[in-house]
């Protein structure tokens, strides 16, 4: 029932080439982050001072990186506290097996989730299912896409890639409803399903937006209650959050949830913001008997130790990078191969995976820089990504190998070369003239390999501007 | 063309760096730029040492190699009060990136931070440095404007064009469909991925139909050989120009 996400970041190009092959989903993508860039636009229209929450986002998510060990270790203490468990897991293997134990020890059945990345990061479904837990999705566009077998494609919106049509289509084949053009009837079926899955839950899970160090409270939005429903109404909670997701003080919240909301869906808040303090206390008559907290780092504190990609973990997973992508729009974030699409896989993917197994993401972007400028922390994508490119090629533990990357580094060391000197430089430039009368035509001018299949190439004038000057 | 309304101080020693593409592809940008910078009373000099500015190398994640051509521009140009490029991206390379390539305690990172700050995108420099905002000339068509991504997101290079081009008697401005969304040029990012190049550029070619413009114009020759060329295999009848030979108008 449920997909795993077998990495594939290795072969984005074919990926991304057969994505832009499928015309529908190309326009259905395109159609839907337009949407998200003009909603964000407008919302963000209305916050004069948008440049000093972003800059004072990016201040506070830097001072708690560099304080990282103190912020989690009051927010473990916090949590205790209140009655919570916390759990450090070392990588995904570790939290994956917490849970597991966790649910079997209880005797757990099923698993309301709400969406959470970091779940699929540590393939939590797989796991749950093979020990016989029943992991439902209950975020609706989490809902649609366990339901097609398929992965998410956006982290905010994960079914972004199909429209209603297709949804229709889906409900139909796989739960047996009418087919229907209308959006609230197709929620109003989810629901339907989903109320029932809720009350009979014995865990409920959850991702964490903020986790607020100084009263160890657990920040989640959300639009559609599930995630309210699924922390509050089975007997357990687990959440699961990225280390990078704690701040230090409540009175920080003000800043991120100005920016979150407003840069993922264009909205001045979601629906709903859930504070979570502890499980239920003795004098509460409702709430989760138990609340557990897993604290995963499966490769933050590696990516900490990188100065230059350290930037990465400020990251409040808004989307706002993906909707603005000019890449993403188009070849949609299956292409990317991995749990984190869009400009914001292509930065953090190889730095999770390894950067040989996902060798081609850093080169994924044209380095227009729409993302940096989108980011409500001010992450510099383009510079991490540089960055990125730079240790393949150089970095002897990471560099690309193979007789493609052999050919590329002597083609370019010989092109330094060719370039660094004036005379050597006109030399090649008047050979490479020459090369070109001969070479055949394609379309209104001389055939240059892969770059004429699309596109003309100018022809050479006949004397370069060195040529006509004094 | 005689010097319209020099700028009141103008650098003394002022460069063109014409940009690789510029000296071999397109050598009519370069002597546009001169002829635009002469009428307010710069005479560039070419120095004909230039190559790259190897950006190319930086991009690609090459360090070594684009150490070795900043240093080579940094020798060719350092002795200048002015260095003037009629590209964005260059000079994005050169003021903003080539910081990345050495090492804190290189001695020449300084110089390249040195050289970097007297290094001007062309409407930036008239516009910022000269204080022109009247480039006084002719020029008869309508021109529809693209905004190259490092002219407008590293160097925030944006009204300055726009400004210079308005101020041209007889060409008409007319509004591009977004004009900020990358052209899908990106160095070897068009032949890595050429088809999603592809895509990104017939977007952009359908947006420059829709403005209806005899001329897509530009900062940068390279954003402008995309457009260009994918302009030209649809059969277009929009012609790529460069904000130079726009500014320099009808010779």
């Amino acid at each position: 029932m449920t997909t795993a996400h077998v990495p594939t970041s290795d072969r984005f190009k074919e990926n991304a080439r057969g994505a832009l092959g499928n015309a529908h989903k190309v326009r259905v993508l395109q159609t839907a982050t337009d949407r998200s860039v003009r909603a964000r636009m407008t919302a963000l229209s209305e916050r004069p001072d948008w440049e000093e929450l972003r800059s004072r986002a990016r201040e506070i998510k830097r001072h708690t990186l560099n304080h990282l060990d103190r912020h989690l270790e009051v927010l473990e203490a916090r949590v205790i506290e209140q009655g919570g468990t916390v759990f450090w897991a070392r990588d995904a293997a570790e939290a994956r097996k917490y849970i597991v134990d966790l649910a079997k020890a209880r005797g757990c059945k099923t698993a309301v989730k709400g969406k959470s990345m970091a779940s699929e990061e540590i393939e939590l479904n797989h796991a749950l299912e093979a020990a016989e837990v029943t992991p439902v999705e209950t975020d609706l566009g989490e809902y649609i896409v366990q339901l097609a077998g398929e992965t998410p494609s956006h982290i905010i919106l994960p079914a972004i890639h199909k429209s209603r049509g297709d949804i229709s289509d889906l409900f139909h084949k796989e739960l047996g409803t009418p087919k229907t053009d209308d959006v609230a009837e197709l929620a109003r079926i989810a629901r339907g399903i989903l109320r029932r899955r809720f009350i009979d839950a014995d865990l409920g899970f959850s991702g964490v937006n903020f986790a607020v160090a100084q009263t160890g409270t657990l920040v989640i939005v959300e639009n559609e209650g599930n995630i309210r429903f699924s922390t509050g109404a089975p007997r357990i909670h687990v959440a699961l959050m990225g280390i990078e997701k704690v701040i230090p003080r409540f009175e920080d919240l003000s800043t991120f949830l100005r920016l979150l909301p407003r840069s993922a869906t264009g909205q001045r808040i979601t629906s709903y913001v859930n504070f979570i303090n502890g499980a239920r206390r003795a004098d509460e008559d409702d709430g989760p008997e138990e609340l557990h907290l897993v604290l995963l780092d499966n490769g933050r504190t590696r990516i900490l130790a990188d100065p230059e990609a350290r930037e990465s973990l400020l990251c409040i997973r808004c989307g706002a990078c993906l909707n603005v992508c000019p890449v993403y729009s188009r070849v949609g974030g299956h292409s990317y191969g991995w749990v984190y699409p869009g400009p914001l896989g292509a930065m953090i993917t190889p730095q999770f995976l390894g950067l040989p197994n996902a060798a081609d993401l850093p080169f994924a972007s044209s380095l227009c820089g729409a993302c940096k400028d989108a980011c409500p922390v001010r992450i510099d994508i383009p510079r991490v990504l540089l960055h990125l490119r730079h240790q393949l090629q150089e970095s002897p533990t990471t560099r690309r190998r193979g007789a493609a990357s052999w050919f590329e580094r002597r083609a370019v060391s010989l092109a330094a070369w060719l370039f660094s000197s004036p005379w050597r430089f006109r030399t090649a430039a008047r050979l490479g003239r020459w090369a070109q009368k001969l070479a055949p035509r394609r379309g209104n001018g001389p055939w240059v390999p892969v770059w004429t299949a699309t596109r003309d190439f100018p022809a050479f004038p006949k004397k370069a501007l060195r040529d006509l000057l004094p | 063309m005689p010097e319209a309304n020099p700028a009141p101080n103008p650098p003394a020693r002022v460069a063109l760096l014409a940009t690789c593409i510029v000296d071999q592809l397109f050598p009519d940008v370069g002597l546009a730029t001169l002829r635009l910078l002469a009428r307010f009373g710069v005479k560039a000099e070419f120095p004909k040492a230039q190559t790259c500015c190897g950006q190319p190398f930086f991009n690609m994640g090459h360090h070594a190699e684009a150490r070795k051509l900043a240093r080579h521009t940094l020798e060719v140009f350092e002795g200048y009060d002015a260095v003037v490029l009629p590209s964005g991206s260059c000079t994005s390379m050169i003021r903003i990136f080539y910081g990345d390539v050495f090492d804190a305690d290189d001695p020449l990172r300084p110089r390249v931070m040195a050289l970097g700050e007297k290094t001007f995108e062309l409407s930036e420099f008239l516009v910022k440095t000269l204080g022109v905002t009247d480039v006084q000339s002719n020029f008869s068509g309508s021109v529809t404007y693209h905004d190259g991504c490092h002219c407008l997101r590293e160097l925030r290079v944006r009204e300055e064009p726009r400004t210079l081009i308005r101020s041209v008697k007889g060409c008409q401005l007319v509004d591009l469909e977004g004009s900020d969304s990358c052209c899908g040029f990106g160095g070897t990012f068009s032949v890595k991925f050429d088809d999603i190049s592809a895509a990104m550029v017939k977007d952009k070619v359908a947006a420059v139909e829709k403005a209806g413009a005899q001329y897509v114009v530009s900062t940068d020759s390279s954003c402008l050989m995309q457009i260009g060329g994918a302009l030209s295999r649809a059969g277009s009848k929009v012609r790529p120009l460069h904000l130079a030979q726009v500014l320099a108008g009808d010779p």
